[in-house]
C-alpha cells in the first residue's frame, strides 16, 4: 500500500519545520514545539498517506526528577498516542512545556476522544488546555486541592479524611501517614544496555 | 398552563445498574434524556502514581486490580512493555500459556457482561448461568497461580510457573456428602489442561443456551435494538476500540492487525456488527466467546505436545529456582537482589497494547534507568467509551441509559484507575 516506510513519510511531511524525529523500541516519536503542534496534528490526521484518525491516548508527564533531577528542557510534556486504522500504524507525539503553569492547545476539535483525556491531564498535572470548553476536574474528589501526579506532590497526599464523633460528620485533616518508599529508587548504569534508549535524552 | 422545564436526576453512585460507582447527572425532559454528565473518579486509587514508587515486578499486582473482571489479561500489556524495554524474548511455551489465559480472561469478561447486562435488563437467569461457567474458569486461575482473581501470574520474561499436573479437589464436609463431592471432582482428575479441555467441550452448548434465552427474546431485543447507535466515523472520532468499535462495523482487532505473542499462528475469526447498536455489540461479544473457545482449544493442543521452559533463563530478570538458590552462591545473590531491589530497566519509553475484551488496553511505560518506572500510564478502553455516554444516550429514554451502561461493559477499577 505504502511504498515508503512511516519514518520516511513523516520526514517528507515535517522535515525542516522544527520537528524532532526519534525512535524507541521501534516506535516512532515526534517531538514538536507547542507553536507548531496544532498544524502537525491536523496534518497527521488529514494527510492521505498518514491518516492518524484515532487519538488513542493523551497523557501528561512531569520530568522534574527524571534521571535523579536536573534534566534540561521543559518540565512537563503532553504525550499523544495516535493510531491509523487505515494504514495500521502508530505514532507518538510529545510536546514539552516549560512554565510552572503550563498551557497547551486543545485537540478536541480534531479528535473528540481528547475531551476527557485533557480533563484528566488538567486534573492530575495542572496542564491547562486552551480551547477546551469544559475543563473541570475529573478523577479527584470534589474540592480537591493540588495536582497529584506532579512529582513534587507526595504519594501519601496532603489531607486525610476521618469521621469526627463530636461534630458528627466527616472532616479533613492534615495527613498523618509517614511517606515511605520501599525499595529505594536506584539508577544503575548497566553496561548491557549502554547506547540504547531515546536519542537526545541520553 | 404550568411551566414545563427539564428535570435533573442523579443516578448513582450507589445503584445496582451503575456497575460500581458511576454517578450520572441526567437532564431529563419528561422521560427523554437531554444530557448525561458522568462523574467518575470515585474509585480513583492513583495507581499510576503508586506504580512510580514500586519496583517493576511489584506493579504487576496493580494491573490485575485495574479491570477486576478480566484479571490476568490486564497483566499482559504491562509485562510486554517491560519486556520490550529490556529487550527480552519470551519462550514460546510461555507465549502460548499467556494467549490461553488471555482468552480465558476474555471469556470471564464476556460472561460477566452477559450476566450483569442481562440482570439490568430484566433477564435475571443469565446471571446464574454465566456465573456457573465463570466459577470453572476461576478454578483454572486458582490451579495455575493460587489465587482466584488477583493472580500475578504473568511476569516479565514469561509466566510464574508451568501449568500444574493436578487440579485442586473438592473435599467432603458437613454440608456435602461423598457422592456430591465425587461428582464435582469427576472432571478434575487430570491436569489443568484436561480440565480446561473438558470445559471447552461443554462451553459451545452453554453459549447456545444463553442465545436461546436472549438472542431472539422479544424483551431483550426491544431493550437493545436501535439503542445507543454509533456510526463507524463517530466511533473512530470518539476513540472507541474493541467490541464497541467492531459493533459499529470496523474490522479492527489488535490480535489480527498487530499480532502479539502467538496470535498470528492461531486460527480464529473476528465478528463485526452492522448497525452499531447495543444488540450488535451483544452479538459481537457472543461470537467472541465462541472464538475464544476455539483459540483455547488450539493452545491446549499445542501445549500438550510441546513441553519446555516458561521463563527466560536470564537471572538478572527471572529469579532462580529454590533448588539452585540453596546450592549456588551466585543464585542466592541474584535472588536477594531481585527481591530486595528488583532489576533496572534501560532508559527509554514504550507503548504496548493488547486487545482487551473491552477494547485496547495500552501501557505507556517510561524508564529513566531506575528499578522503578518513571512514568506509568494505562490507557484503558472504557474511559473514552464512558466519555461518549452523553452522545449515546441523548434522545433516548431513561430506561435506555441502563442498556447503554451495560453495553459499554464498564468496570470502575479500569475507568478510574
Amino acid at each position: 500500500m505504502n511504498r515508503l516506510g512511516l519514518a520516511e513519510r513523516l520526514r517528507n511531511h515535517f522535515e525542516g519545520v522544527g520537528v524532532e524525529f526519534l525512535q524507541d523500541c521501534g516506535q516512532h516519536i515526534l517531538v514538536v514545539s507547542r507553536e507548531r503542534f496544532l498544524g502537525v496534528a491536523r496534518e497527521l490526521r488529514d494527510a492521505p498517506d498518514l491518516r492518524f484518525d484515532v487519538l488513542m491516548d493523551l497523557c501528561g508527564v512531569d520530568y522534574l526528577t527524571y534521571g535523579g533531577g536536573g534534566r534540561k528542557g521543559g518540565r512537563f510534556a503532553v504525550v499523544y498516542q495516535m493510531l491509523s486504522i487505515a494504514h495500521n500504524e502508530r505514532v507518538r507525539v510529545k510536546v514539552f512545556l516549560d512554565d510552572e503553569t503550563p498551557v497547551m492547545d486543545s485537540v478536541v476539535g480534531l479528535w473528540e476522544s481528547a475531551n476527557w483525556y485533557e480533563r484528566e491531564t488538567f486534573d492530575l498535572f495542572g496542564i491547562l488546555f486552551d480551547g477546551h470548553t469544559d475543563l473541570r476536574r475529573i478523577l479527584t474528589d470534589y474540592g480537591f486541592v493540588g495536582h497529584p501526579f506532579r512529582k513534587d506532590f507526595p504519594v501519601v497526599g496532603t489531607v486525610e479524611m476521618r469521621y469526627d464523633a463530636e461534630r458528627g460528620r466527616v472532616v479533613y485533616q492534615p495527613v498523618t501517614v509517614e511517606p515511605r518508599a520501599h525499595p529505594p529508587r536506584v539508577i544503575r548504569r548497566d553496561n548491557r544496555y549502554e547506547g540504547e534508549g531515546v536519542g537526545g535524552q541520553r | 398552563m404550568a411551566e414545563i422545564r427539564n428535570y435533573t436526576l442523579n443516578l448513582g453512585p450507589q445503584h445496582p445498574a451503575a456497575h460500581g460507582v458511576l454517578r450520572l447527572i441526567l437532564e431529563l425532559d419528561g422521560e427523554v434524556v437531554q444530557r448525561a454528565d458522568p462523574h467518575i473518579g470515585l474509585l480513583h486509587r492513583g495507581t499510576e502514581k503508586l506504580a512510580e514508587s514500586r519496583a517493576f515486578n511489584q506493579n504487576i499486582g496493580f494491573m490485575t486490580r485495574m479491570d477486576y473482571i478480566s484479571m490476568m489479561l490486564n497483566e499482559h500489556p504491562y509485562v510486554m512493555a517491560v519486556e520490550r524495554l529490556l529487550g527480552i524474548e519470551v519462550p514460546l511455551r510461555a507465549q502460548y500459556i499467556r494467549v490461553m489465559f488471555d482468552e480465558v480472561s476474555r471469556m470471564l469478561n464476556h460472561l460477566f457482561f452477559l450476566g450483569t447486562s442481562g440482570l439490568d435488563l430484566g433477564a435475571m437467569t443469565m446471571f446464574l448461568y454465566t456465573f456457573r461457567e465463570r466459577e470453572d474458569l476461576f478454578d483454572c486461575y486458582e490451579a495455575v497461580s493460587g489465587a482466584r482473581m488477583h493472580t500475578q501470574y504473568f511476569r516479565p520474561g514469561g509466566v510464574y510457573r508451568d501449568l500444574p499436573e493436578t487440579m485442586p479437589q473438592y473435599r467432603s464436609s458437613r454440608w456435602s456428602n461423598q457422592k456430591d463431592v465425587d461428582r464435582l471432582n469427576a472432571n478434575r482428575q487430570g491436569s489443568l489442561l484436561d480440565f480446561l479441555w473438558d470445559f471447552t467441550e461443554r462451553f459451545p452448548a452453554n453459549v447456545d443456551e444463553y442465545e436461546t434465552l436472549l438472542t431472539d427474546n422479544r424483551i431483550w431485543k426491544q431493550r437493545t435494538v436501535g439503542i445507543g447507535v454509533v456510526t463507524p466515523e463517530r466511533a473512530l472520532q470518539l476513540g472507541f476500540s474493541g467490541p464497541m468499535l467492531r459493533g459499529s462495523g470496523v474490522a479492527w482487532d489488535l490480535r489480527k492487525k498487530q499480532p502479539y505473542e502467538v496470535y498470528d499462528r492461531l486460527d480464529f475469526d473476528i465478528p463485526v456488527g452492522v448497525t452499531g447498536d447495543c444488540y450488535d455489540r451483544y452479538l459481537v461479544r457472543i461470537e467472541e466467546l465462541r472464538q475464544s473457545n476455539r483459540i483455547i482449544r488450539q493452545c491446549i493442543e499445542w501445549l500438550r505436545r510441546n513441553p519446555g521452559p516458561v521463563m527466560v533463563s536470564d537471572r538478572k530478570v527471572a529469579p532462580p529456582s529454590r533448588e539452585e538458590m540453596k546450592r549456588d552462591m551466585e543464585s542466592l545473590i541474584h535472588h536477594f537482589k531481585l527481591f530486595s531491589e528488583g532489576y533496572v530497566v534501560p532508559e527509554g519509553e514504550v507503548y504496548a497494547a493488547v486487545e482487551h475484551p473491552k477494547g485496547e488496553l495500552g501501557v505507556y511505560l517510561m524508564s529513566d534507568g531506575a528499578n522503578k518506572p518513571y512514568r506509568f500510564r494505562v490507557r484503558t478502553a472504557t474511559f473514552p467509551h464512558l466519555a461518549a455516554m452523553d452522545e449515546m444516550v441523548r434522545g433516548h429514554m431513561l430506561a435506555d441509559v441502563v442498556s447503554v451502561v451495560g453495553t459499554i461493559d464498564i468496570v470502575f477499577g479500569e475507568v478510574d484507575r
